[in-house]
């Protein structure tokens, strides 16, 4: 039997100790881990819960991010609950399994700490690792405060080994930003958070020896396309379940989650769609906006990045006249594929709003509140000229002289 | 642990069968010859690991499998991990009483070619023994990379011509000798680590029993004629693996904790390994006069080999 944990109604947690603190009450069976800044503090923890039994499980320390999700692999189709934590290189290391875990349908849920990949290399956050992920078929939820890495990481195991899903999850938190700024975090109770996550249900349990499973079959073009096809399928029916986890986690906590959250949306006519702290950032310049000078600026984010809410996000932004998608990952002779993704949904809407892509925060460089108000001004002057005035992609806060990318042809 | 009786061949070949005749190795590939005889051994539950190679994709094409087991395949490199995952949850799941049977033994075995356990899957494979998984690995070492059509490894011998290594008019083929895997792997400490070979099928199967039986890491290299790459007939498997291990030049011994090295099998009359070189196509360049030095020097090796392993044997060291 596991130790009792003490908590107090309100803690102050960075992100990595509030992911620990899910898997401490989710009771993870399996943990297999490497460890890489920033995300290492999660495993961590993991181990020292078990070497001070407040958590009856088995940390493996393994000796690659390959290996971990191997580990995790192994684990998890024998039949328990299985989690991890990784960052960047390590998750890039790690791309192979990704492929792999969710082919084989196993709710592994992986805590990731959004880092930039090298070279150069770079421990600060950015998005380029979780967008490695977005056709990995992982279920990608993302966070914008330690708060919500904790909340995220308790839903993501209900969501993952829910029987209709059977999908891996990870939970994004940005680096250093979230996982090692102190904020106030209200925990669950134990049993309350237990209770929320339930038991692990096995299916296909490698070590149920009355029913013998194969995993990890080989198929060829007679039964790939099928078996890939019902994953996106399952992805897609995921999110209805989603919906319901999400609406089950405000019964017990009180605090509300969609798929995509807006943020003073109602009347914008401009907004700005981001992920991770930037949220946070543009929301306090949106509100500051609408005091200062009027503007009715908002936020839309998609807390879910896969599967991509296509429908929630159009119907956040049918109404807006000018759209700022902010990507914090180098699109490596692309648009960003926040920008490619939003404007697909929305010009399947009449209004067909304009859009434009920054590139911004690379590497941990710091966006400002002042920066996101320039963003959303620059978005005004389009609504009011009807019309895209600057190049389509720019990058923001790069040192040197603007860099951008073409022009609009819409008149 | 339930062991099998291994009184005679025709018997335990039927025995506890849960390895399907139907599959798409080759006629003739002593892949499978291996991975029934350690299916064979035992009566315990067997959770099996297996990375990408000829033996996973002869065996699991969907919607069949030959597995009547629990089998798990990642890809290529991650078989061992796959296993110790595995071994972990059990771990887990039997201490909370969630097992199935909690009370029924589960053995965890994993398999891989030589591509995937000298190369490529080299590094999971050292850190699953080193982390003390109780799990047993088995190499199924045909000395190339047979599924991608006959690349060299680093367990294919100097001399032998693959896609990658090839003999031609300037090259006998692979220059480097083969890595000492065994060696490698006893050095680990682990508890058991040994080579075997099919042709030996009683001292094979004791091996594996002995490997299951032991808690801890254990490592099995076990010699698998390859017709289709290393160019013999299909039925000559067997012969062509009593020319193996009767040359020396797959040696049958053990190595326990590390360090105590038993000999499992002295050939009556040790044949030239030169016989064995000539009955394979693979080697056939070798036998131009030019190239003869190469067979004097892989002669030698063995001999050298064979020396060292009986001078640990009686040295206990
Ligand atoms: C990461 C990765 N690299 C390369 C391959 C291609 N590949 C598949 S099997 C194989 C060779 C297998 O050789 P071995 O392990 O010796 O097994 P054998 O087929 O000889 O039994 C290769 C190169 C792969 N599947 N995955
Ligand atoms: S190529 Fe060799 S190892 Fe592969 S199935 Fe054929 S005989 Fe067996
Ligand atoms: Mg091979």
């Amino acid at each position: 039997m596991a130790e009792k944990y003490d908590l107090q109604e309100r803690e102050v947690w960075d992100g990595n100790f509030a992911a620990s603190q899910a898997l401490r009450q989710a009771q993870v069976d399996v943990v297999a881990a490497y460890p890489i800044t920033p995300s290492t503090p999660i495993v961590e923890n993991y181990g020292s819960y078990v070497a001070n039994g407040y958590i009856d499980g088995e940390f493996v320390m393994v000796e690659s991010e390959h290996g971990a999700m191997s580990g995790c692999v192994g684990a998890s189709a024998a039949g328990g609950r299985v989690a991890t934590a990784t960052s960047s290189q390590g998750f890039a290391l790690m791309t192979e399994v990704l492929y792999q875990a969710s082919g084989m349908r196993l709710p592994i849920v992986l805590t990731v700490v959004n880092r930039a990949l090298a070279s150069p290399l770079n421990v600060r956050g950015d998005h380029s690792d979780m967008y490695l992920g977005r056709d990995s078929g992982w279920i990608q939820l993302d966070c914008f405060n330690a708060q919500e890495a904790y909340d995220m990481t308790l839903c993501a195991f209900k969501i993952g080994e829910n029987h209709d899903v059977r999908l891996p999850v990870m939970v994004h938190q940005d680096g250093f930003i979230t996982s090692h700024t102190a904020q106030n975090v209200y925990p669950l109770r134990d049993e309350v958070a237990y209770g929320f996550v339930g038991e692990f249900k096995p299916v296909d349990d490698m070590l149920d020896f009355s029913r013998p499973v194969t995993y990890g079959a080989q198929t060829e073009e007679d039964w790939h396309f099928e078996h890939k096809a019902r994953q996106h399928k399952a992805l897609m029916d995921s999110r209805s379940i989603i919906d319901d986890v999400l609406a089950q986690f405000k019964e017990i906590s009180g605090r509300e989650y969609k798929r995509v959250e807006s943020y003073m949306m109602e009347d914008a006519e401009v907004a700005i769609v981001a992920l991770g702290t930037t949220v946070e950032t543009c929301i306090v310049a949106a509100r500051e906006l609408r005091k200062e000078e009027g503007i009715k600026a908002g936020v839309v984010a998609p807390r879910c990045f896969r599967p991509f809410p296509f429908d929630k996000i159009r119907d956040a932004l049918g109404n807006v006249k000018a759209i700022a998608c902010l990507d914090r990952s180098s699109p490596g002779g692309a648009m960003g594929a926040l920008f490619n993704e939003v404007s697909a949904a929305i010009y399947t809407t009449d209004a067909r709003p304009l859009v434009t892509n920054f590139v911004y925060g690379l590497g941990g460089r710091d966006f400002s509140i002042a920066e996101a108000k320039r963003i959303f001004k620059e978005q005004k002057a389009h609504a009011d000229a009807g019309k895209i005035t600057t190049d389509i992609q720019q990058f923001s806060g790069l040192r040197g002289p603007h860099l951008g990318f073409f022009q609009t042809k819409r008149s | 642990m339930a062991a099998t009786s291994i009184k005679n061949l025709k018997e335990f070949s039927t025995s506890n069968d849960r390895f399907e005749g139907a599959h798409t190795l080759c006629p003739g590939c002593a892949h499978s010859m291996i991975v029934r005889e350690l299916m064979n051994c035992t009566d315990d539950n067997l959770v099996i690991a297996t990375n990408t190679g000829c033996l996973e994709v002869s065996t699991a094409v969907y919607p069949f499998t030959s597995w009547d087991t629990s089998w798990i395949h990642i890809g290529f490199e991650n078989a061992a991990t796959a296993a110790a995952g595995a071994e972990a949850m059990y771990k887990a799941r039997k201490r909370k009483g969630s097992l199935k049977d909690n009370d029924a033994p589960v053995k965890f075995v994993a398999f891989g070619g030589d591509g995937s356990t000298y190369d490529i899957g080299f590094q999971w494979l050292s850190g699953a023994v080193e982390r003390g998984h109780d799990f047993t690995y088995i190499c199924l070492d045909n000395e190339n990379y047979a599924n991608t059509g006959g690349q060299r490894s680093s367990a294919t011998p100097i001399g032998a011509t693959t896609t990658t290594a090839q003999a031609g008019s300037h090259s006998y083929g692979k220059k480097e000798k083969k890595k000492d895997m065994i060696a490698i792997m006893a050095a680990h400490g682990a508890p058991y680590v040994a080579q075997l070979a099919p042709n030996k099928w009683k001292s094979m199967a004791k091996g594996f029993q002995k490997a299951l039986e032991t808690e801890g890491p254990c490592f099995i290299n076990t010699v698998s004629a390859c017709c289709t790459e290393w160019k013999f007939d299909p039925k000559d498997t067997i012969g062509i693996t009593d020319l193996a291990t009767d040359s020396l030049i797959f040696p049958i011994y053990e190595i326990i904790d590390g360090h105590e090295l038993n000999i499992l099998y002295r050939p009556k009359n040790v044949i030239k390994v030169e016989d064995y070189l000539a009955a394979q196509g693979r080697y056939k360049h070798l036998f131009k006069p030019e190239y003869k030095h190469i067979i004097e020097l892989i002669q030698k090796d063995v001999d050298d080999k064979w020396n060292m392993l009986q001078r640990r044997e009686e040295a206990r060291i």
